[in-house]
């Protein structure tokens, strides 16, 4: 489904990304540790399309397509989802409207007719309902005055109305409470099908033992350094990231 | 011969046609002999070196319109707030349209500032309030004086509340090539009376209009009023609105200012809070394309203590336009436990847009509460990419961005008809298609 070769991305003249390979099916769950600063939000959102970090070298490939000149919304359309790290507030459009207009937009993408109000309504209480988000909640404008973790959990709400292929997730359960990781966790859990994928970036291994990862990447200095399976989580938890940096070198 | 000149000499004119012996005629002499003296204010002056009226002076205007003029309600109605009832007073080319009216004597008077001016039966309350809080210095203030006659009227006695909103709106032909306007209006809100009127000028073709309005009005202790203006007039159209407000105890006064079209806009608002625990609001949305040109000048003296003020102007320019913010607060030594706020947001959308605004805050007094901020940016970057990685198109995104931060300003309208209007107008002035019902 993804497939990333060889990618290298900068901003402001710093080099971020210095050659990430990654390859991911429908179906995986990928996760992505590693360090502060080691660049794991970067590609997410070299992924997702944010134009102020230029690619340098290399590709991002979705299903065969390169999505080298896609807007960020052309990318959201065919599929890619992004749950950011920092949720930006936006005052003045209700998370209600705002999902409307994202759900209408990709719609209209697609060639579809707007979805009818009655089915929009059943669409966001069934999602509310899942995320256990209360219906006032979603009158407030957008993130404004969300606590942290409320922030988070809006953002698994989106791409439960938004159903993406691809869902790549940066530190969701930072902010959370204990309840609120397992509500949210078993959203994601939920959402998983043969058909999707989903990249958890975490640093911790409890995430991980809700969305049960296939693979584990250290990311460190914008390089993949190491790959395991969900065992290497528990090791990184246990070590940390010394060890594996010294390889790096050596 | 130049414009002032023109209006010298139509002022003899105009004698001929009003009744030089009642009480009011000695208000306009004296306020025609200042405006002789000081002519159109120039951009040497501080308050209007933004904005140049030359250009207009030397258009070749009408000053009386030549015959009265009929419109279809069928023509008009959309720039009616329709949807609901309302009381309207309607003028064409500055005179009144009893067709398109509907006004009332019933408990309250929403009437005419010609009849207000000329029968017995109001010379009481035209003695006690016509042109009591207009400046008498302020040359175009005067100018209007000189030749006031015709406007709307509307006195709410004590405890009273009309039925119904008031629609005040003038259209413009286009009968005359160029055609200068001078609506006056006297708005009075006795103890506990409340009132909510809708201002709107519009032009019905691309012939030159300039509207010098003034507007004065009066809230006696505890009255509400709210004031509507919608300025979202064609590209031939200038209009410099006037408009003074004095305030007595407890009153609560809101002025919203949506401005979106015309040619050239000033906006000369004046408060004057002549009471205690006296609340005055202003707040401005203004939405400006191609060359248009939109002037805010607010003044809010604080004379007593214990009152509020709060401002929130919002600006979105795009093109070739040009915005002016220029918002001046008086504190008088006695008005101690003041507060008075504010906000002037803008957002410039293309390079060749220009906003000047400024705070003007003089303050005598020491235990007050004031704040003020302006910024001038462009759209946030983050939240644009947050939009579109959901899947909205750029411009959509965009529009949808300049659309919540105009927006908030409209949580004060209290007509929710207006207000969707006012939603939707702006919605179509950023070119946006909401997925939403507003
Ligand atoms: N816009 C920017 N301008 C300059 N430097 C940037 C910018 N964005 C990111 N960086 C830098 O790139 C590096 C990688 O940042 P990134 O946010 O991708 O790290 P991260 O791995 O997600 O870290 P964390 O675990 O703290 O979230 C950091 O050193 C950061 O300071
Ligand atoms: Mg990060």
């Amino acid at each position: 489904m993804l497939k990333i070769n060889d990618l290298h991305a900068k901003v402001e003249d710093k080099d971020i990304l210095k050659g990430i390979n990654l390859e991911v099916n429908a179906g995986e769950v990928h996760a992505i540790m590693g360090p502060n600063g080691s660049g794991k939000s970067t590609l997410a959102a070299v992924i997702a399309g944010k134009e102020e970090f230029e690619v340098t070298q290399g590709s991002v490939v979705l299903d065969g397509e390169d999505l080298e000149d896609a807007a960020p919304e052309e990318r959201a359309h065919k599929g890619v989802f992004l749950s950011f790290q920092y949720p930006v507030e936006i005052p003045g459009v209700s998370v209600t409207n705002f999902m409307k207009t994202a759900i209408n937009e990709s719609r209209k993408a697609r060639g579809l007719e707007d979805m009818p109000a009655n089915e929009m309504l059943k669409l966001i209480r069934e999602k509310s309902e899942m995320l256990e988000i209360d219906r006032k909640f979603l009158s407030r404008s957008l993130n404004e005055g969300f606590s942290g973790g409320e922030k988070k959990r809006n953002e698994i709400f989106q791409m439960a109305m938004l159903e993406p292929k691809l869902a790549i997730l940066d530190e969701t359960d930072s902010g959370l409470d204990i309840d609120a990781l397992r509500i949210v966790a078993n959203g994601v859990n939920k959402l998983k099908s043969k058909e999707n994928a989903v990249i958890v970036i975490t640093h911790y291994q409890r995430l991980l033992e809700y969305i049960v990862p296939d693979f584990v990447h250290v990311l460190h200095d914008g390089k993949i350094v190491k790959s395991g399976g969900k065992e290497l989580a528990l090791e990184l938890e246990e070590k940390g990231y010394d060890w594996i940096k010294n390889e790096a070198v050596v | 011969m130049d414009l002032k000149d023109k209006l010298i000499a139509s002022f003899m004119a105009f004698e001929n046609n009003v009744d030089i012996d009642h009480p009011v005629h000695d208000v306009r002499s004296e306020a025609m002999k200042n405006f002789e003296t000081k002519g159109f204010p120039s951009k040497k002056e501080e308050a209007w070196k933004y904005t140049s009226l030359n250009k207009l002076q030397k258009i070749d205007f009408s000053i009386f319109p030549k015959e009265e003029n009929a419109l279809e309600y069928k023509d008009v109605k959309k720039y009616f707030l329709h949807e609901i009832d309302t009381y309207k007073i309607v003028f064409i080319d500055g005179i009144y349209s009893s067709f398109l009216s509907e006004t009332t004597h019933d408990g309250v008077d929403i009437c005419l500032m010609s009849s207000a001016l000329t029968k017995p039966m109001y010379k009481q309350v035209i003695d006690v309030y016509f042109n009591k809080v207009a400046s008498k210095e302020e040359s175009l203030t005067t100018l209007n004086t000189a030749f006031s006659r015709e406007g709307a009227y509307i006195y709410i006695p004590k405890n009273k509340m009309p039925k119904k909103p008031v629609e005040i709106i003038h259209f413009s032909t286009g009968n005359e090539a160029s055609l200068l306007v001078q609506p006056r209006n006297l708005i009075i809100a006795e103890e506990n009376a409340e009132l909510q009127v809708i201002e709107r000028h519009q032009s019905l073709t691309s012939n030159e209009v300039l509207t010098n309005s003034v507007t004065e009005i009066f809230a006696a202790k505890n009255a509400i009023v709210d004031y509507y203006k919608v300025q979202n007039d064609v590209s031939t159209a200038s209009l410099i609105d006037n408009t003074y407000i004095d305030q007595k105890d407890t009153s609560v006064v809101k002025v919203h200012t949506f401005s979106f079209g015309g040619k050239l806009t000033r906006n000369n608002l004046n408060f004057y809070q002549n009471g205690q625990h006296i609340d005055s609001t202003m707040k401005g949305v203004t939405i400006l394309g191609e060359k248009q040109h939109v002037d805010h000048h607010t003044l809010v003296h604080h004379i007593e203590p214990n009152c509020e003020s709060h401002q929130d102007y919002k600006g979105i320019y795009g093109e070739n336009s040009t915005g002016v913010f220029n918002g001046k607060i008086i504190v008088d030594k006695i008005a101690q436990k003041t507060n008075a706020f504010q906000q002037n947001n803008n957002i410039l959308i293309s390079d060749k847009a220009t906003i000047n605004t400024k705070p003007q805050l003089e303050i005598f007094a020491d235990d007050v509460k004031c704040s003020h901020g302006c910024t001038i940016g462009q759209l946030d970057e983050d939240a644009l990419f947050y939009l579109q990685s959901r899947g909205i198109p750029k411009k959509e995104a965009r529009a949808l961005l300049m659309y919540a931060f105009a927006n908030n300003v409209l949580e004060s309208v209290r007509i929710p008809e207006l207000k969707t209007r006012i939603n939707k107008l702006i919605a179509t002035k950023l070119g946006v298609r909401l997925g939403f019902d507003l």
